[in-house]
């Protein structure tokens, strides 16, 4: 079983540079649906035998974060009469090179750090140190409110990821509250855009600038 | 009995939510504080409380926290049905049962001893607050919304990250995988140092956001000057005290792996640093409820400080909590009052206060003079505790900064304070139709009344769970 995580983190990181590099909107959605899709098989995997909880939790992530909640951004953009780009303050290169720098951090970071690799995947907290770097660089550098959703989607993934060392110290209870909150808050966050482009006919948190010093 | 706290306002909410009509669903919310305020009294005075197999427990430390965001909360629901009585064009179902269900989710987090379970209430509380940011639908308080969720969301995020370091550093050294508090507290000098040092630092930017301590504050000026004054004090006094007692379970474990020397160079630095901030900040600033914001960024670096220095200041700190709260229902409120009567909350319009609203003008010089730290008021006394505590640690340079930044604040708040409340109210103003009433001016001269007896007189029961408190916070059980 063990011998499947490496090679799905690797498409994870794969993707976070997709969602980075991507111009369209909308393939940055679908390269985070696809990471929620892939969390939801991680699960499945970490755990080695499937119990009833663990198969519950993987559809529940896979459903949640590959499915419904894509589904709300895509709603989002349709609904919302924007273009479909993604409008970064730093350039597709420059991110790229900067999604690289992360991930090249990450891993040396997680080098200090003392981690047993017993029966997981030596790159779990590289994963997920440098997908939580990659949801930093999406929030700060896309001007689109959809787009830093994204960023902050793909920094949960990377937290999410980070909680499968931890399968047996998180109860599914409270796995599945962190899920529902991430529902909430996207849910709510979506109520907000939506209102952001009827207020000021655009999505482009530059026009929330009136509120400083 | 641990059910009850919290379910009772959440099962309030959904009645709030269900209830057609508008003009009494407002009375369920002081109905709710009532309720909660009795049940804390009967928590904290019976039988030791837990429930869960000790996921939520309430301890000394809670007793403190629950009794006084309870009262904190009960006295602002007493303000709210005359508020929204002020509001009929709107319907006020979401912000009646997001209060309500704030007040249980807040409940949630006091209580909860599992630190994953604590950090689902937490992000429920910024989910739940949401909404009643945005009560205005301006322009101006989306704006506002927008970024106190994306803020907060994703500081709670690095917070989770850092809840996972810490469960990881048990397993790591071959322990049972737990998220327990109590067996955290009771495992943590086996705990691998680096990522017990990593997980909390991320816990206190990720919960320090939440808190609004300086340089993760962006959001909260804007947050509190857009909000009602309602919501601010709730969110200056409830939230804000959440978040506090998030980062004081984290110390605990971290003092008990014999990192307290690790944890209080930060405290110390951030508290001062977020002092350095909101006085940077806070001269001429012409907003007076943004100003409330900065004072609030000020006090949360000054009880980060009190846990980082330590022994009698672990005492001031706890003290402090309450005293600020109370004095932030009375500046919030009263300021919401005074941004009704003159439809602007901008220094350059707002003049002669004292004349205009006879009971909400010298409250809100009243509350600056105690939030500032002038005797008698209740934050004098605190302040002063603390200040000793950092004298007889033998930090004399750090006292010192202390009182220079409590003295330019103090100059800065003075400023727009007084331009508020002095001279002659502009004739825009006296043509508003608000005057003052007495259910909009009662809960802000309880609150009053509490700050300054507070300063005045500390009640021996109050002293001792204070004491308890900080035992149980230095040093294990008492």
């Amino acid at each position: 079983m063990n011998k499947f995580i490496d090679p799905i983190l690797v498409l994870v990181l794969l993707l976070n540079f997709v969602a980075l590099g991507a111009s369209r909107m909308r393939t940055v959605i679908q390269a985070v649906a696809v990471q929620g899709m892939l969390l939801g098989i991680l699960i499945a995997l970490a755990h080695g035998h499937l119990i009833f909880w663990v198969a519950m939790m993987a559809l529940a992530t896979i459903f949640l974060k590959g499915v419904v909640i894509p589904r709300m951004l895509f709603d989002a953009i349709r609904d919302v009469v924007i273009r479909r780009e993604v409008e970064p303050i730093v350039g597709f290169i420059a991110s790229l090179f900067l999604g690289a720098v992360g991930t090249g951090l990450a891993v040396l970071f997680s080098r200090t750090l003392p981690i047993d690799h017993g029966e997981m995947g030596s790159l779990i907290v590289p994963a997920a140190l440098s997908t939580v770097l990659t949801g930093f660089l999406m929030l700060t550098t896309r001007t689109k409110a959809i787009t830093q959703v994204v960023g902050y989607l793909i920094l949960e993934n990377g937290v999410f990821i980070f909680g499968m060392l931890l399968m047996e110290a998180v109860p599914f209870l409270v796995e599945l509250g962190v899920l529902l909150d991430l529902f909430v808050a996207i849910f709510v966050m979506g109520i907000i855009i939506h209102k952001i482009s009827r207020e000021f006919s655009s999505v482009s948190t530059q026009m929330l600038s009136e509120l400083k010093e | 009995m641990a059910w009850f706290l919290f379910l009772v306002p959440l099962l309030l909410a959904g009645v709030a939510a269900a209830i057609p009509t508008n003009r009494w669903r407002p009375w369920l919310v002081p109905m709710g504080g009532l309720a909660h305020l009795c049940l804390t009294g009967l928590a904290v005075a019976g039988t030791p409380v837990t429930a869960l197999k000790g996921w939520l427990v309430l301890d000394p430390l809670s007793v403190v926290v629950l009794g006084f965001v309870s009262t904190m909360f009960f006295l602002c629901s007493l303000y709210a049905p005359a508020y929204l009585a002020l509001r009929p064009d709107r319907s006020n179902r979401v912000f009646c049962a997001c209060l309500l269900a704030m007040l249980g989710m807040m409940t949630l987090v006091i209580l909860a001893h599992h630190l994953g379970l604590m950090w689902v209430a937490i992000e429920a509380t910024t989910l739940a607050t949401a909404p009643l940011l945005f009560f205005n639908h301006t322009s101006r308080s989306l704006e506002a919304t927008w970024k106190y969720l994306l803020i907060g969301s994703v500081g709670i995020a690095l917070a989770l990250l850092g809840t996972f370091f810490l469960a990881y550093s048990s397993i790591h050294e071959g322990l049972e995988p737990t998220l327990l508090l109590d067996d955290l507290v009771h495992l943590a000098p086996k705990l691998s140092p680096p990522w017990l040092h990593a997980a909390f630092v991320l816990l206190l930017v990720g919960y320090g956001t939440k808190m609004g301590l300086a340089p993760m504050h962006t959001w909260k000026p804007d947050a509190y000057g857009e909000a009602p004054g309602l919501v601010g004090a709730l969110l200056a006094g409830g939230v804000t005290s959440c978040a506090f007692l998030a980062i004081l379970r984290f110390y605990q474990i971290c003092r008990n792996a014999q990192e307290a020397a690790f944890a209080r160079e930060i405290l110390i630095f951030i508290g001062l640093f977020s002092m350095a901030v909101a006085a940077v900040f806070v001269i001429r600033q012409r907003d007076f409820k943004r100003m409330l914001a900065y004072s609030s960024v000020e006090h949360m670096g000054i009880l980060v400080l009190g846990i980082g220095i330590g022994g009698v200041a672990t005492f001031g700190a706890l003290l402090h909590m309450i005293t600020n709260g109370l004095t932030k229902g009375v500046m919030f409120l009263s300021a919401g009052n005074i941004h009704r009567a003159y439809d602007s909350k901008n220094t350059d319009d707002v003049h002669g206060a004292l004349h205009r609203l006879p009971i909400s003008g010298p409250l809100f010089l009243a509350g600056f003079l105690m939030v500032t730290g002038s005797p008698p008021g209740g934050p004098f006394i605190s302040e002063f505790t603390i200040l000793i505590g950092t004298i007889h640690a033998g930090k004399y340079f750090i006292a010192g900064l202390f009182l220079t930044l409590l003295a330019i604040v103090f100059i800065g708040m003075g400023a727009t304070v007084l331009r508020v409340v002095q001279g002659v109210p502009s004739d825009k103003a006296v043509a508003t139709p608000y005057r003052d009433r007495p259910q909009l001016v009662i809960p802000i001269l309880m609150f009053f009344v509490l700050a300054l007896a507070l300063g005045v007189w500390i009640p021996n029961p109050l002293v001792t769970h204070l004491r308890q408190a900080a035992a149980y916070l230095e040093g294990g059980h008492p």
